[in-house]
């Protein structure tokens, strides 16, 4: 495990802009503001996803303050948001992370008058719903971790308190990636990983908490289990789950299992697996070498996943001014037109849409065939004129989600029976 | 002070003490820690000190653990058998057929080479070489002997064996080419001319004479292979499990306490393994 932290803000650092802070409301001169901003470092820790070099520039270029990050795998990550809260100013995690950490203490709640685009951030995020007719999906929908009853608070309220755990980011929708030259025939069910025509030819991902929701996927697609809540199990319903899968893994469906971005880009663009749990960027990475593959909209829906920043409870005076700076800037559309061209969305997507242009919003908001070439932010071709995105729209993508990822109360139950599963 | 220093008591133990100390701060004291750790407790993101058996009680009592302890066993027997059948001919022929010394050196310089390279990177580029639509295979087709590409090839407990033989084979030609150029070849002179054939001169004089490089050479295989884990990761493309991976799993899951217990009856396995093979040829001795 990496815990690679960057050298340069001391607690020194923090104190003088604290100091500072004090000095700023003592003396309320938009002078001193801009100038003591400069001096402002602020932490930022998080999973890759989002970690971006590109984001740290931009706001050294926008705000004037300096945001160091550091990326950690989501296990590093859990760990030091519960047990280091010193060690960062700002945590970039996910929503069912922030269900493990928030009731730490180690966040602050956030005032949403303090958000200027609060308003249009996507009903996701506030109500849950994605339009006012949705359904709320299975597992942690954001919505039911994102707010608290009050500064200090450290339960989870169902209503829009005013005061949020997380500010949304960055989000998307997971299916199966399948190689359409090898399977031949359209795929339109979870059911498929584990159908025996792909035997020796299907992977799922090892990573417990996740792998187990794409089994949960396919085990009630096939009709063989109907769970109450598939991001909360019971016992019965795991033991069910395992079961079924290693069965098929016994049976030699699967060719192997993957752990890490590359070897699941590897499976599939060698052939060894046609079908196979897969992440959105991993898609891009395999058609980039040349080879069809496609990221399968599946008629029993996604399974989805978001982020949010959160802000260390440690974070007061300037420092704390800084970080709604920074989060503002955050929704204010650039970072979000950057996602989006790399297939996410973005909180508050309507003020992205300035960002991108109007092919690229066509393209990869609202589904419409591309124009024109479409382009990666580092400039690499990802589709041509004429094509339209895997699983169309927005709307229709994200208002197909049949579960967040999540954290089960029986988690440490799951993870035994997945590690019997793998040695099985 | 020159009293002192004449008690040859003292000078035996302060001789001593360095190494001592080097041994006790970085071996006796990891383990001591680990074997602590081991009966802590842990929660989803935090260890707490503790005094309590569940990990082990959990470990003990859980199938899988036999069973991956069963597939641990099954690795290192199957590579310590091919491991030594080959290192020891690669090291016969290198010690008794090739006769100027200069050859002998190049010839084992030879066997080194892969070494320069990380054991990771060797493993790996087995993956491409014995995939579905690899080397091997399209190789094996257009020769027409299998129409089909062979699946048990890669991510099998054949490619696991195979790194493995391919990477610690090494490990036993150099003990066991280091005990035969031992060997007085007046010995084996004598043999012949009591009329031994060259099989009996293996048997009764070679084979013997070689026990001690056999045993470390068996010592490093076991060991290296019992606590591997990112070969079998690669190589069954995470589909076996040996005792490793129970413990890099739980490391990744942040359950130290449970590693760590996982990691004392590992320790203890191996130890007795070792106690074993010790029995058989007393190394000190022959050394």
């Amino acid at each position: 495990m990496t815990q690679a932290t960057k050298p340069g803000l001391s607690r020194r650092t923090l104190l003088t802009g604290a100091a500072a802070g004090v000095a700023a409301s003592a003396f309320p001169a938009p002078m001193i503001w801009a100038q003591n901003i400069k001096d402002i470092t602020l932490r930022q820790f998080g999973t890759g996803v989002s970690n971006l070099n590109e984001v740290a520039q931009k706001v050294k270029e926008d705000l004037g303050f300096t945001l160091e990050m550091t990326a950690l795998d989501s296990d590093a990550v859990t760990q030091r948001a519960a047990t280091q809260p010193k060690s960062f100013d700002i945590a970039d995690i996910e929503y069912w992370i922030c269900k493990k950490v928030w009731p730490t203490g180690n966040l602050q709640a956030m005032d949403t008058s303090k958000i200027k685009n609060y308003d249009k951030i996507v009903g996701i995020f506030r109500s849950g719903k994605l339009t006012p007719e949705s359904t709320i999906a299975q597992g942690t929908a954001p919505h039911s971790v994102g707010f608290t009853s009050g500064p200090g608070g450290k339960d989870f309220v169902a209503e829009e308190s005013g005061w949020m755990t997380l500010i949304p980011t960055i989000y998307n929708a997971d299916t199966l990636g399948i190689r359409p030259d090898l399977i031949g025939r359209p795929i339109e069910s979870w059911t498929e990983l584990l159908n025996p025509e792909f035997k020796g030819k299907a992977s799922i991902l090892d990573i417990s908490s996740i792998g187990i929701m794409d089994a949960a996927m396919v085990c009630e697609a096939m009709g063989e289990i109907a769970y109450g809540d598939k991001g909360n199990m019971t016992r019965e319903e795991i033991d069910k789950t395992m079961a079924i899968f290693t069965e098929a893994k016994k049976a030699g469906q699967f060719r192997a299992f993957w752990k890490t971005f590359d070897e699941s880009v590897n499976l599939m663009a060698s052939g060894e697996v046609v079908i196979q749990s897969m992440w959105s960027p991993a898609i891009t990475a395999v058609k980039s070498r040349g080879i069809p593959c496609v990221y399968q909209p599946l008629k029993e829906g996604y399974r989805s996943w978001g982020g949010g920043i959160g802000l260390s409870a440690n974070l007061s005076g300037l420092a704390l001014d800084a970080a709604y700076e920074y989060i503002n800037w955050y929704l204010s559309g650039w970072v979000g037109g950057f996602l989006m061209r790399q297939g996410y969305y973005s909180a508050v997507p309507e003020t992205s849409k300035d960002f991108m242009s109007e092919n690229e919003w066509g393209y990869w908001f609202e589904g419409k065939p591309a124009t024109d070439t479409i382009t990666n932010p580092q400039g690499q071709p990802m589709a041509q004129a004429g094509d339209v995105r895997d699983g169309g729209s927005f709307y229709d993508r994200m208002g197909a989600v049949a579960c967040w990822n999540a954290v089960m109360d029986e988690n440490q139950y799951m993870v035994r029976k997945w590690n019997e599963f793998i040695a099985a | 002070m020159a009293a002192l220093f004449r008690n040859r008591h003292l000078t035996g133990w302060l001789l001593a003490s360095p190494l001592a100390a080097v041994l006790a701060f970085f071996l006796v004291l990891p383990i001591l820690m680990i074997v602590v750790v081991s009966f802590w407790g842990a929660t989803e993101f935090s260890i707490y000190p503790a005094f309590e058996f569940d990990n082990y009680h959990f470990l003990l009592t859980s199938p899988v653990t036999l069973q991956v302890f069963l597939n641990t066993f099954k690795y290192a027997l199957v590579t310590w058998a091919l491991t030594l059948g080959i290192g020891f001919a690669v090291a016969y022929f290198l010690a008794f057929h090739v006769r100027s010394q200069t050859w002998q050196i190049a010839l084992f310089l030879l066997c080194t080479i892969p070494f320069w390279t990380s054991n990771i990177i060797r493993m790996i580029s087995w993956i491409p070489f014995l995939g579905r639509n690899g080397l091997a295979n399209s190789t094996l087709i257009s020769w027409g002997v299998i129409d089909e590409p062979l699946e048990w090839l890669l991510f099998s407990d054949f490619s696991v064996i195979l790194a493995f033989v391919h990477l610690y084979t090494l490990f036993m030609v150099v003990p066991i080419f280091n005990t035969m150029m031992r060997i007085d070849r007046s010995l084996i002179e004598a043999a012949n001319d009591a009329g031994a054939s060259g099989f009996q001169i293996l048997t009764n004089v070679i084979i013997p004479l070689c026990k001690p490089g056999i045993m470390i050479g068996s010592i490093f295989v076991v060991t290296l292979v019992m606590g591997d884990f990112i070969t079998v990761r690669f190589m069954s493309g995470s589909q076996s499990a040996n005792v490793g991976r129970l413990i890099s799993n739980d490391i990744a899951l942040l359950q130290y306490p449970s590693a760590a217990a996982t990691a004392v009856i590992l320790l203890v396995t191996v130890l007795m393994v070792i106690g074993t093979l010790l029995r058989f040829v007393d190394i000190r001795k022959e050394l």
